[in-house]
């Protein structure tokens, strides 16, 4: 329903700079998603968005009309906020009512929007309740509903899981994506839990000190993280650091001690003579041949255990061993790791930026 | 591109409007006032201070308020910590009404513990006459250890609350972990407890240091030889002496000197020692047995006994009989019926006027607020500063710097209904900030961004999100500021006129012309009427902490 265009902004707090530059689209209908760690200026850039943040340069856009004087009231958005902020005083349904209030729906309709909406969030049968009286869970998918009834142009919600426990956590942001699916609603969530992002979005912006680091669709971001910082905040990895030896038009990393590995199709031209390999846990399994690790402890987790070896090299490397192999590594014990090369991606040891080759790199910085 | 909207908007426009009120209402009199302590007949003078400090006759009054005040924070901390200490730490039989008594006994008319301890123990007192029949002499309740006695009762709640509101926020783990530690009974409450509430116990201190030190009631009725600083400034300024009124605004300047720096080191040292605690799990008090129950319940209701005992003995008196002021034989209801047309004209006037003070002071308290938590800057920032000069300016002295102020143009005031509104709002207006500050804080203000992004404006933000919610706090801190103002006596005593005489301004003039009967009757009226509004206090603000 909105498209949002975010040119060159620009975000000071007393002469700190939060975000030098920024620029960003966010496409129509689509459930987007700013994720990085606290004080990465994904909260700050979601308010200038709301418009209770000032911007000191740049224009935001809704569908090409630049809105940065608009004051918030009129930018037609649905927010939800991480503590909920529900009126203490108001029961869900009238909470649910308050902006159609301000927009002077008639009664009637109002009435029928509030029971709508309520239901689409499970909550109809709480419609009389304070918020003082519900559980955390129920007042996030009161909020929802408050946020979604005046059928915004954009809805904005900033951690609005982060206040529940784990279990309900997942189930609300399933309840999250449905609801949003089926309005259909423009979205921009913030979040600092990487799977959280990878389980809701469409895209996903990372952020760092201010600026985007990567967009693109949580597999992209996963698979060929744009820089070091990417692949290491989104998943767990690995670092090795090696040397690339160029040989007859091929490209060949030495994982293990004189093992060279082909890697050809996976490195750019931009690879300087060094490169840091990243290892997802995932693409290590213990094997019959391969580089020879010892294990130095092993957590069990239920569906799959975490080992940590260590390598000739002195590096250590974790990776998993699901439980139906149900041989428990003592530590200390000897074994040889083999390593899935297709999912390797490789990274400039001093910029730390992707060196894979142009057509591999989902959609750098 | 900036965006200067946040800036300019209708909140800007109060803010400045506020300080400019403020300017103009209190700081611009309290300037008169340092102005003419240093001025005789418009030129420059040091008169006022140098006469105050060349007889003892005027400086004593100095050494003795301080004495006094000293004593009595002392006095009333070391009675109030193990009230407090078992109210929390043991099951107390009937413990929340035993808490509304001390409140009450706190919320009774300042002066009306003076007036009945005489009453009791003075020359012709009750106790006094019926250990003379016994052949004893009975100590006298005049000058140092009547005002000790009268200002330690009345203040001893006052940390209480104080204390009680710090308990609260001691966790329970904390005193677990002690005991783990085998450090327990009163190690504990010495070694542990007493560090963790003594930011509190400071603020509270200081409150019960400025009531003290600018109390004025109590000594001018109880302490006939022995004159404080603020008798002085009485009767110095209603010219009994008959001296300049650039000697009482010297006194003035320097009882504000000493408040001042008294409110600067107590920050000072409060600053560097507050810590940020909530109590997940809040301390379980334990049943107690033997002895020990014996020891506690006996310290509990000698405290109510004497606290509450010049309460009773108002009340009783106001049902004997009269002849020319003083007390005779036999009860009745006469005391009411001679006063009937006052009575009326008194109870009139303390409405009209407290109520009228209570709307002005909520309204400017919660704008305040508001403006303080939410939209800090230089501006708001200044204001905030403003609302608390009052805070440490006793309330004799705001009441002549009133009357040096508008009693001539640009505006003249003295002797009307708005200058004793503006003198009692004035007044107040330091506490119901506070309170109503402390109630914005908690308020997240992410609830007032949602109204917003839902298209409401600030003023409907405003008017249908923030007051609501904040109702019930609101509505406690404005009974509670009601008490204070029909119970207040120093701040009007200089501004009102027979037509803006309020029940406590009754009081104290039927108490100089010697009409004890009307004045127990006025008392118990005034009494009465505190009650009901604690009562009412109880009911809408729960276990709500009160902060006076």
């Amino acid at each position: 329903m909105t498209r949002i265009a975010l040119q060159s902004l620009r975000k000071e707090y007393a002469g700190q700079v939060a975000i030098p530059d920024l620029t960003l689209e966010i496409r129509d209908g689509e459930f987007f998603t700013l994720l990085g760690p606290s004080g990465c200026g994904k909260t700050t850039l979601l308010r200038m968005i709301a418009g209770f943040n000032s911007i000191e340069a740049g224009t935001i856009s809704f569908d090409g009309t630049v809105i940065n004087d608009r004051p918030p009231a009129e930018r037609n958005i649905g927010m939800v906020f991480q503590n909920y902020a529900l009126f203490p005083q108001m029961s869900a349904g009238r909470n649910v009512g308050f902006g159609l209030q301000t927009r002077r729906i008639p009664r009637a309709e109002a009435e029928a929007r509030i029971a709508r909406a309520l239901d689409a969030v499970r909550m109809g049968h709480l419609k009389d309740r304070l918020p003082g009286q519900m559980s955390g869970g129920q007042q996030q998918r009161v909020a929802l509903a408050r946020a979604l009834v005046i059928e915004p142009a954009l809805l904005l919600m900033d951690e609005p899981l982060s206040n529940l426990d784990a279990k309900l956590r997942v189930e609300m942001r399933d309840t999250i994506r449905q609801v949003q699916r089926e309005a259909g609603i423009t979205t921009v969530y913030v979040t600092h839990d990487q799977e959280e992002a990878m389980a809701v979005s469409d895209r996903i912006a990372v952020m760092n000190l201010g600026v985007v680091q990567q967009v693109g669709t949580p597999a992209e971001i996963y698979r060929h993280p744009a820089n070091r910082f990417v692949a290491e905040f989104i998943g767990k990895t690995n670092l090795l650091e090696r040397e690339l030896i160029r040989q007859d038009g091929r490209a060949l990393v030495e994982i293990g001690r004189g093992m060279p590995v082909d890697v050809t199709a996976l490195v750019g031209p931009r690879a300087g003579a060094r490169v840091q390999l990243s290892v997802r846990p995932e693409a290590v399994r213990a094997a019959d041949t391969g580089v020879p690790a010892e294990v130095l402890d092993e957590t069990f987790l239920g569906s799959h255990s975490q080992v940590r070896a260590r390598l000739e090299t002195g590096e250590v490397i974790e990776f998993l061993e699901f439980s139906h192999q149900s041989s428990l590594l003592g530590p200390g014990a000897q074994l040889q790791l083999a390593i899935e090369t297709g999912q390797l991606t490789f990274f400039d040891p001093d910029s730390g930026i992707s060196v894979a080759p142009e057509a591999a790199s989902g959609g750098a910085a | 591109m900036k965006v200067g909207r946040r800036e300019i908007d209708g909140w800007f426009s109060i803010a400045l409007a506020l300080t400019a009120g403020y300017l103009f209402l209190v700081v611009w009199p309290l300037v008169t006032v340092l102005v003419s302590s240093v001025t005789k007949g418009g030129a420059f003078s040091l008169d006022g201070f140098s006469t105050f400090f060349s007889s003892k006759l005027y400086y004593g009054t100095l050494t003795n308020s301080l004495l006094v005040t000293v004593c009595v924070t002392v006095l009333a901390f070391v009675v109030a910590f193990p009230l407090s200490y078992f109210m929390t730490m043991f099951r107390i039989r009937g413990s929340r009404t035993l808490q509304i008594l001390i409140l009450a006994s706190m919320m009774s008319p300042p002066f009306i513990g003076a007036y009945s301890w005489i009453l009791l123990l003075g020359n012709n007192g009750l106790i006094t006459r019926w250990l003379r029949s016994a052949g004893i002499d009975a100590p006298s309740i005049y000058g140092f250890a009547g005002i000790l006695l009268v200002l330690t009762l009345q203040l001893v709640p006052l940390i209480f609350t104080y204390l009680m509101g710090a308990w609260r926020t001691v966790d329970v783990s904390l005193l677990e972990a002690a005991e783990s530690m085998g450090v327990t009974g009163w190690r504990r409450a010495l070694r542990v407890i007493a560090p963790l509430l003594l930011p509190t116990v400071l603020g509270g201190s200081l409150l019960v240091f400025v009531r003290a030190f600018a109390d004025f009631g109590t000594p001018m009725l109880i302490g006939q030889g022995f004159r404080t600083i603020p008798v002085l400034i009485y009767s110095s300024f209603v010219g009994e002496v008959s001296i300049d009124s650039s000697f009482a605004a010297a006194v003035a300047v320097i009882v504000i000197v000493v408040t001042l720096a008294v409110f600067l080191v107590q920050k000072f040292i409060v600053d560097r020692r507050t810590f940020a605690m909530t109590a997940m799990r809040p301390i379980e008090p334990v049943r107690l047995t033997g002895w020990r129950a014996w020891g506690v319940y006996g310290y509990i209701y000698t405290f109510l006994v004497l606290a509450l005992a010049p309460l009773l003995v108002v009340v009783v008196s106001s049902f004997r009989n009269t002849l020319y002021g003083q007390f005779t034989r036999g009860f009745s209801f006469n005391n009411y019926l001679t006063a009937q047309r006052d009575i009326t004209r008194y109870v009139s006037n303390t409405f009209s006027i407290g109520i009228t003070a209570l709307v002005v002071l909520v309204v400017i308290a919660v704008l305040v607020s508001y403006l303080t938590v939410r939209r800090k800057g230089a501006l708001t920032g200044a204001l905030d500063t403003m609302t608390m000069v009052p805070y440490v300016v006793p309330g004799l002295i705001i009441g002549i710097a009133l009357i040096t102020a508008f009693s001539r143009p640009p505006l003249v005031l003295t002797g009307t209904f708005t200058i004793m509104v503006l003198a009692l709002a004035i007044r107040r207006l330091p506490y119901t900030i506070r309170s109503t500050t402390a109630l914005m804080l908690q308020f997240s203000p992410s609830i007032e961004e949602a109204a917003i992004s839902l298209g409401a404006s600030k003023p409907r933000t405003l008017l249908q999100v923030i007051i609501p919610a904040l109702a019930p706090g609101i509505l406690a801190g404005a009974v509670l500021s009601w008490v204070t103002i029909i119970t207040e006596l120093s701040t009007t005593l200089f501004l009102y006129t027979t037509s803006t005489q309020t029940l406590s301004l009754g009081i104290y003039a039927q108490v100089i012309r010697g009409q004890l009967g009307t004045a127990a009757a006025l008392s118990t009226i005034l009494l009465v009427l505190t009650m009901l509004s604690l009562m009412l206090l109880m009911r809408i603000g729960g276990n709500r902490e009160i902060r006076v």
